[in-house]
């Protein structure tokens, strides 16, 4: 026998020509090394080496001349910026590949039974073809704030338009100084009471120009019949800006559907809305009440969701990794499905099994290797994740995004490079993903051995 | 009525593809005649004056020349390079270096590589290189049309242990208030001189309808510009030089006053377009498409930027500088009205006749005045005749980069290690962000500023 641990094993070979097997054993295991070697040294100088390069470099400092120990471990670890990338890691992990598993075994399942299977397979596919850079720059306009760029906007306000009324007179705001103050939940309320007498003023700013072009005169000296309390809605505001503040002057536009409300004591005992030339009248017993503009007069217009400010952009930067990869996760499981024996479902189903109990104690089970493929490439893709958080949070939201491979090139190669910090974060990196090969290899020589 | 405007959502997000698609193409189109044009067409200024300067013969000469510039700015160098070119007849290939000057030229140095010139568009950089021993001094000639034609401060600036490294060709004026006439004529103000003054009207403007300030606050460099005007002009020329080179902490009182007072602007959220939660969301271009693009109803009624809004008026608007879109000098906070500037060095890493040749040219009226003349462009040149501008606008915006005689500061954030002042999502800039969210949590900005400051200058 060879003792030569690296000669190739040759079974069924054990047998026959004692005298000459030591010789071609040995000149078997050159060859075998000589075949091997372009390989092997590929593979030590794109693989092995950086890895080694990357631990070693990680023991020195930014200019790599002194060493540091496990100092840069320990930044990592102490780093509130890079705390948040490793805690971004971890939800990364858990629910990206979990959502986009669910979503394309849901997929697969329920495409099993449509007619036009084929087409809307291809459709969910589809976005595996575009290029992370591309979604992340799609993304980053579908995220946007502004509703009439943001198509994730533009879509909540329009569904919370329909549901909400609009103000008047958005962003209107009362004229300072003019006796209107800030009460509860953005309305606002006169300090003096109204009396029958007398006109009440409620000047108001802030309304653009052109969305006001076409209201009427206010009036200056509106009457309210049988004792009322008769007042004036109006733009305190005349192009040029020479009017006096608080008073009608001549070109100043009354401001209609404005709502006015009547309050004694806290209690709201009588309301009015403004006509087109700014008039409101309200009933005698309104004498002696403070007059209130609730918020709803002027509530600027609902601006959407902050999908890319500090709390949502991590999930926010999620939902566009799923709208990608669940048609990857579809695929595959789709594949495994065509494999399940139909006997199987059938047999299930002659025993009255209902379509969930199938799916939940049948198909899933048979498919768990499937799954489990599938689970694993994602969490694989998902720690090493980077195109998409670069491109999509903003500067301003940039740190709480944060991931680990995004802070490695931040701090490998930002302006204020640290190579140290930056080999830390790759082999902490290299540590994470280590478990989950092990796991995936195992899983494939357990199914290879089968 | 004024219902919202939205249900367009879709159709403009269309539009906004077709427009992204419409720049791509123009780009495409520009890399294409950026190779094709090689002579560009001369402008009249280098006809109508006398050279101010003898350029020696450099027959068969070759200068590699790099630069960040591309689009216009490139077109507009080339056409110096031309004229250098013509008078001298050396042959000069200008090679664009992408965003990050530093690492380009370093790998090329590394390399055994490096261009001749090198327009280096950060203080901190050009004293980098010149401690690595990179830069080669500047001749006689260069140096002498150097003093001839800038103010000391501008000298100094690429001056590295008592020699002269670098000549400032390309400038920035870093002090300007944009605005809308139209809006300010609806309102009824005009151009502010002071601090007070500006938030005064700010609330007028605000009042007749159109919000006063559109902030690019997704942008970090812009918000520290308003802090640094601010703290130029209140703590004045030396407290400035002593926080830029963190010789007093970020936690000074005088730091804390000029957060203050820009927390008074930043801390009325009616004052700022789309409040400090849309200002953090808009990047540059689109503050200043929010003062200029729609001119029937602007977004907001003024921008605050450098000369270089005039670039993004008239590629990305249909206003008119001069006629709807003008531009006057940051208002006064407690002293005098601040000119924060940031600009581009011209440095020579490989020593030859051309290349110092081309540093005396570029120190000389003869190429302001060319580049001058086709507009984008503000040399520092004292002597340059401010008739050389192509409009009134630009002409202002020199004569107060000029007069400001070595009262100017340069940019502080571009003296900063770039960790603290030039990275997107740290430092100063992420700080600044967070500010604009709480403008009355003077404190705890100065802390933010003041730990992530210790850590980049430790470095």
């Amino acid at each position: 026998m060879s003792t030569d641990p690296a000669a190739p094993q040759a079974p069924g070979r054990t047998t026959g020509a004692p005298g000459a097997r030591p010789a071609v054993g040995r000149s078997r295991a050159w060859i075998a090394w000589l075949f091997l070697l372009p390989a092997l040294v590929l593979l030590g100088a794109l693989v092995a080496y950086p890895i080694a390069y990357s631990v070693y470099r990680s023991l020195f400092d930014a200019s790599g001349g002194a060493f540091v120990g496990l100092a840069n471990y320990g930044e990592i670890f102490t780093d509130s910026g890079i705390l948040t990338a490793l805690r971004n890691n971890l939800i990364w992990v858990i629910v990206a590949p979990s959502l986009a598993t669910a979503l394309g075994l849901l997929f697969a399942v329920l495409t099993e039974r449509i007619r036009w299977a084929t087409a809307f397979k291809l459709i969910v596919f589809m976005p595996m073809a575009v290029s992370m850079l591309a979604a992340g720059i799609t993304f980053r306009l579908v995220y946007e704030q502004d509703p009439e760029r943001g198509v994730a906007n533009a879509v909540w306000t329009g569904v919370h338009d329909t549901f909400a009324e609009s103000s008047p007179w958005p962003g209107a705001q009362p004229r300072e100084g003019a006796g209107l103050e800030p009460s509860d939940g953005g309305a606002f309320t006169t300090k003096a009471t109204a009396s029958a007498g007398e006109v009440a003023l409620l000047p108001l700013v802030g309304i653009p120009p052109k969305e006001a072009a076409g209201a009427q005169r206010a009036e200056p000296a509106p009457r309210a019949e049988g004792g009322g309390v008769a007042g004036v809605v109006w733009l305190d505001f005349v192009r040029g800006g020479g009017s006096e503040h608080g008073r009608v002057d001549a070109g100043e536009k009354g401001l209609a559907g404005v709502k006015v409300e009547a309050v004694k004591d806290g209690k709201r005992i009588a309301e009015a809305t403004s006509g087109p030339d700014g008039v409101f009248t309200l009933p005698p017993s309104a004498d002696g009440a403070q007059l209130r503009l609730p918020a709803s007069n002027f509530a600027a217009p609902y601006g959407g969701v902050d999908w890319l400010g500090p709390t949502l952009v991590t999930p926010a930067i999620i939902g566009s990794y799923v709208w990608m990869w669940a048609g990857f996760a579809m695929v595959l499981i789709a594949a495994g499905l065509a494999g399940i024996p139909r006997e199987l479902l059938e047999a299930a189903r002659m025993d009255g099994a209902n379509e969930w109990q199938v799916f939940r104690r049948v198909t899933v089970p048979v498919l768990a290797p499937v799954l489990g493929v599938v689970f694993v490439t994602l969490v694989i893709n998902v720690l090493k994740i980077f195109d998409l958080v670069y491109v999509i949070a903003p500067g301003a939201t940039q740190s709480d995004a944060n991931v680990l491979a995004l802070q490695l090139y931040l701090s490998s190669f930002g302006s204020s490079a640290d190579q140290g910090v930056g080999s830390a974060i790759a082999v902490v990196l290299l540590l994470l993903v280590v478990p989950v090969m092990v796991v995936n290899i195992r899983r494939l020589r357990r199914e290879s051995q089968r | 009525m004024p219902t919202s405007l939205r249900g367009k959502g879709a159709g403009r997000l269309a539009s906004v593809g077709l427009r992204g698609a419409l720049v791509l193409a123009a780009v495409a189109a520009l890399a294409v005649t950026a190779v094709g044009r090689e002579e560009t067409d001369e402008g009249s200024w280098a006809k109508e004056h006398r050279p101010t300067v003898r350029l020696p013969s450099l027959k068969g000469e070759k200068l590699q020349v790099a630069a960040v510039w591309t689009g216009p700015e490139e077109a507009n160098f080339r056409r110096v390079l031309a004229e250098f070119e013509r008078r001298t007849g050396a042959t000069v290939e200008f090679v664009p270096t992408g965003d990050n000057v530093a690492t380009y030229i370093g790998s090329k140095v590394e390399g055994g590589k490096p261009p001749d010139v090198v327009m280096v568009p950060q203080v901190g950089v050009v004293e980098q290189f010149a401690a690595k021993g990179w830069l080669k001094p500047l001749g006689p000639q260069a140096r002498q049309q150097l003093e001839k034609n800038f103010s000391r401060g501008w000298q100094d600036l690429a001056t590295y242990e008592g020699t002269r490294y670098g000549v400032y060709y390309k400038v920035a004026n870093k002090s300007l208030i944009w605005y809308n006439t139209a809006a300010y004529r609806d309102a009824g103000v005009g151009e502010a001189k002071t601090w007070q003054q500006f938030l005064d009207d700010a609330r007028t403007l605000t009042d007749s309808g159109v919000p006063a300030v559109s902030v690019g606050g997704a942008d970090g460099w812009v918000l520290t510009d308003w802090f640094e005007n601010i703290y130029l002009s209140q703590a004045g020329p030396d407290l400035y030089d002593k926080l830029a080179a963190h010789e007093i902490p970020w936690t000074h009182p005088s730091v804390g006053r000029a957060l203050k007072t820009l927390g008074e602007l930043f801390g009325e959220r009616r004052l700022l377009a789309g409040g400090p939660r849309g200002a953090l969301q808009t990047e540059f271009p689109a503050s200043v498409t929010k003062a200029f693009g729609d001119l029937a109803s602007p977004q907001a009624a003024s921008v605050f930027e450098a000369d270089f809004v005039g670039v993004n008026i008239a590629g990305d608007t249909n206003a008119r500088i001069g006629k709807e879109a003008k531009a006057y000098p940051f208002p006064a906070v407690d002293g005098e009205s601040p000119v924060v500037t940031a600009g581009d060095a011209a440095v020579v890493l490989r020593q030859s006749e051309g290349a110092q040749a081309l540093l005396t040219f570029l120190a000389s009226t003869d190429a302001a005045g060319i580049a001058a003349e086709a507009g984008g462009f503000l040399s520092p040149n004292r002597e340059l005749d401010l008739a050389a501008y192509p409009d009134a606008v630009q002409r202002r915006i020199a004569r107060a980069l000029v007069s400001a005689g070595d009262d100017f500061r340069f940019d502080m954030s571009d003296q900063a290690p770039a960790a603290f002042g030039g990275t997107k999502g740290q430092g100063e800039w992420k700080a600044l962000q967070d500010f604009l969210l709480k403008p009355h949590d003077v404190e705890g900005a100065q802390q933010n500023l003041e730990a992530a400051a210790a850590k980049a200058y430790e470095k």
